[in-house]
């Protein structure tokens, strides 16, 4: 059985609970004949994705949800060979180039060409041209973007592009001013409760939990439909009778990077230092992105840590982050950063004199 | 068989509607391209020299550059199409940009070869009944020229020496100095300065009135300030405007707002709140409201950090962000040089780090946290 999120992923633009304004917008596109290059952003689990869905098959009709997955070969310059995965029916192909490093430039001249010149055979088709869906487009490296500046004007007649990015920061200026742009913000509150009772009452029929335990749910999630609902059935396993106090059980690596947060607030010594060490090994071995480990421990540090501090702690994990992405070895960074706030926390220690200190959490 | 001439005589008609088609989906950017350089907007100067070029015969290696969107590209296209016509534009111009392979592999085989080749003379009259000059040369284009490797760059100075007599270089960038100096030291230098509002207004309002699309003033002036001199952006926009419009099923006009949602921009009014939780004061249509607010408004760290993060979830774009408020707080009455150096630094910095790629939420509150404490101190 497909997990919930699977199961109650809306097909059609009409059965999308939140962003109506939009939902419009995209289905009058779809109906027009006339599709534009899109660019779909904003932040994780608020439906980019869906939405990409939805409107292809309002363009095509159902024929594009018999996907079949390949693996396709692609062959650089050096002759060195990239696997890539790529899913495509008979009217779109969908590929994460990103996936491939510093080689994505390859993969996206290789597939926009074949695309391109090929044109659409089957004659029932609705529309002349295929549709290419590049995820995550915000890691494409310089050079591929280049690659598609030109490629996006010129081969209008048979392609159409869909990127789907967390952020149009890293695009360069001349993708986005090729592209329709269409912000899809995170749900508000309500929302998000709306989309849980609503999967709520289809999946556990008979006792399905009620209005407050979905807001319980939907505030853990902080705006992100997918954990919102991942969040509930993992509920729904442990608690089926939805009954009194709900406690919406965080993923391990959340706490575990609070418990370093709070490991670095109580103590601040060399042993601690190698303590943390071993954690941040940890969590690194176990596939945590490094910016979410920082960032999440920042956070724990600063709400721990004193008004005067936590300006100083962010901008260190500001900094430290960003060298994290343009250094190499994570784990060095990550344990700079530790020292770092270890070391103001210790200095504000001294400076001030101890009369507030035994309130000190 | 019958069967089989069916189907190529439906083929046939779909070819011919997919022709019609064409023209109706095609970006307006390519529809509107000038197809003179009279009608290029804007570039009086360089318009002017190259024009005398048409009747000389004569056409030095050029280096366009200048930013994104003020007619480089359409300029050499125009020219070319000018000087050898419809027919002689295919086996005369070789266009090259950065979605072709151009590695040193690419400039020493096909570059080379296109050089070399000694053109026909072609004089008379053309399809479509006119003459056209076609003096005896070659045009190669290589747009994006700056997205070249330097070894590619090296490669092309001797090839552009050897065939000077039968083929004419024309790069086509944004940045002059990524060109590698004996590149630049052959080329005669045009530099496209970004297109003044005038321009871009008629611009518009010509291809506005094309189309059909009712453009009020103020939404062509939103235009021109979302796309800050980029006439390709600006028309892009309207394109996208134009489409939702005609697209969606209730009639409505266009306003501002629409062209601020497509470009990406965020809206004034979050801007200015955003500002004002920071703690610069910012001057509001409905002031006194915003006054009785005032006092009650939270501040300190944890006030800036959810503020942020709300932010966040709104799905605005960091850089866009930051380039707003930074405008803002520039161009702010009554800070003091010193605090707004301050803040200024500290967006400068944040854009570099965003550059990198560090993560949005991060270098927000950072500039946040920082132009919050320049602010009151």
């Amino acid at each position: 059985m497909d997990n919930l999120v699977i199961q109650y992923r809306p097909r059609k633009l009409d059965e999308l609970h939140y962003h109506h304004g939009l939902s419009e917008r995209l289905k009058s596109l779809a109906s027009s004949g006339d599709f534009p290059h899109m660019l779909f952003y904003g932040p994780s689990g608020a439906g980019k994705k869906t939405r990409i869905a939805c409107t292809l098959r309002e363009l095509f009709g159902p024929g594009v949800e018999k996907l079949k997955i390949d693996q396709r070969v692609f062959m650089t310059p050096s002759r060195r060979k990239l696997d890539v995965n790529v899913v495509q029916s008979n009217y779109h192909i969908e590929l994460t180039p990103s996936e491939v490093g510093n080689y994505d430039r390859v993969v996206i001249q290789e597939i926009l060409k074949e695309i391109a010149q090929t044109q659409q055979v089957d004659i029932s088709a609705r529309h002349r041209f295929k549709v290419v869906i590049i995820n995550e487009a915000d890691s494409l490296t310089r050079d591929a973007q280049a690659a598609l500046r030109r490629t996006m004007e010129k081969y209008t007649t048979n392609m159409r592009l869909i990127l789907c990015a967390n952020s149009t920061s890293r695009l360069i200026a001349p993708i986005r001013s090729r592209c329709l742009l269409v912000r899809v913000p995170a749900p508000s509150m309500e929302d998000v409760v709306g989309v849980l009772e609503y999967v709520a009452g289809r999946a556990c029929r008979g006792n399905s939990p009620d209005h407050a335990a979905c807001t319980v749910v939907a505030k853990e999630a902080a705006g992100n439909v997918r954990k919102a609902i991942l969040a509930l059935e993992a509920l729904r396993m442990q608690n089926p009778l939805f009954s009194e106090p709900i406690t919406v059980a965080k993923p391990d690596w959340e706490t575990y990077c609070q418990r370093v947060g709070d490991m670095i607030v109580q103590e601040q010594s060399p042993a601690r230092v190698m303590e943390v060490r071993a954690k941040y090994y940890e969590l690194l071995s176990h596939c945590i992105p490094p910016t979410v480990i920082i960032k999440t421990v920042a956070d724990r540090v600063v709400d721990k840590v004193d008004e005067n501090l936590k300006a100083d702690v962010m901008h260190w994990a500001a900094i430290y982050e960003n060298r994290m992405r343009v250094g190499n070895k994570k784990i060095f960074h990550l344990e700079a950063w530790t020292v770092k706030v270890m070391s103001i926390v210790k200095h504000f220690f001294y400076d001030i004199d101890l009369t507030g200190f035994d309130d000190y959490p | 068989m019958e069967n089989f001439f069916q189907v190529k005589s439906y083929g046939k008609k779909a070819g011919k509607e997919r022709a019609e088609e064409n023209t109706d989906l095609q970006p307006w950017v390519e529809k509107y391209r000038p197809k003179t350089i009279d009608d290029v907007s804007a570039q009086e100067h360089i318009v002017a020299v190259l024009s005398k070029t048409l009747s000389s015969k004569n056409l030095p290696h050029m280096l366009f550059y200048g930013p994104p969107g003020t007619g480089k590209t359409s300029t050499i296209l125009a020219l070319a199409r000018q000087l050898f016509g419809p027919d002689n534009f295919r086996n005369r111009v070789l266009e090259l940009n950065a979605s072709d392979e151009r590695g040193i592999s690419i400039v020493r085989e096909k570059i080379k070869n296109f050089a070399r080749q000694t053109p026909r003379a072609e004089v008379g009259v053309s399809s479509d009944g006119r003459t056209y000059p076609c003096p005896p040369y070659k045009i190669i284009i290589l747009d994006e020229a700056d997205s070249m490797t330097q070894d590619a760059q090296a490669a092309l100075r001797r090839i552009m020496e050897n065939h000077a007599r039968i083929t004419r270089f024309c790069l086509v960038c944004n940045y002059v100095t990524r060109i590698i100096e004996p590149l630049a030291s052959r080329c005669s230098k045009f530099r496209f300065k970004p297109l003044d509002p005038a321009a871009t207004t008629a611009r518009l309002q010509h291809i506005a009135t094309a189309e059909k699309v009712a453009a009020p003033p103020p939404v062509i002036s939103a235009l021109i300030s979302a796309s800050s001199g980029d006439l390709r952006r600006a028309i892009t926009y309207l394109q996208s405007i134009a489409r939702l419009h005609s697209a969606s099923s209730t009639e409505t006009e266009i306003v501002p707002e629409d062209v601020q949602e497509i470009a990406g921009v965020v809206p004034d009014e979050v801007v200015k709140g955003f500002a004002r939780s920071l703690g610069v004061d910012v001057q509001s249509d409905d002031e006194d409201i915003e006054m009785d607010g005032d006092s009650e408004r939270p501040r300190g760290f944890d006030a800036i950090r959810r503020k942020v993060r709300d932010f966040m979830l709104e799905g605005f774009s960091a850089s866009q962000i930051i380039s707003q408020l930074h405008d803002l707080i520039v161009l702010h009455p009554t800070l003091t040089a010193r605090q707004k150096a301050k803040c200024a630094l500290a967006m400068a910095e944040a854009d570099k780090a965003l550059c990198d790629g560090a993560d949005e939420e991060l270098w927000i509150l950072e500039v946040a946290v920082r132009v919050h404490r320049a602010v009151l101190a």
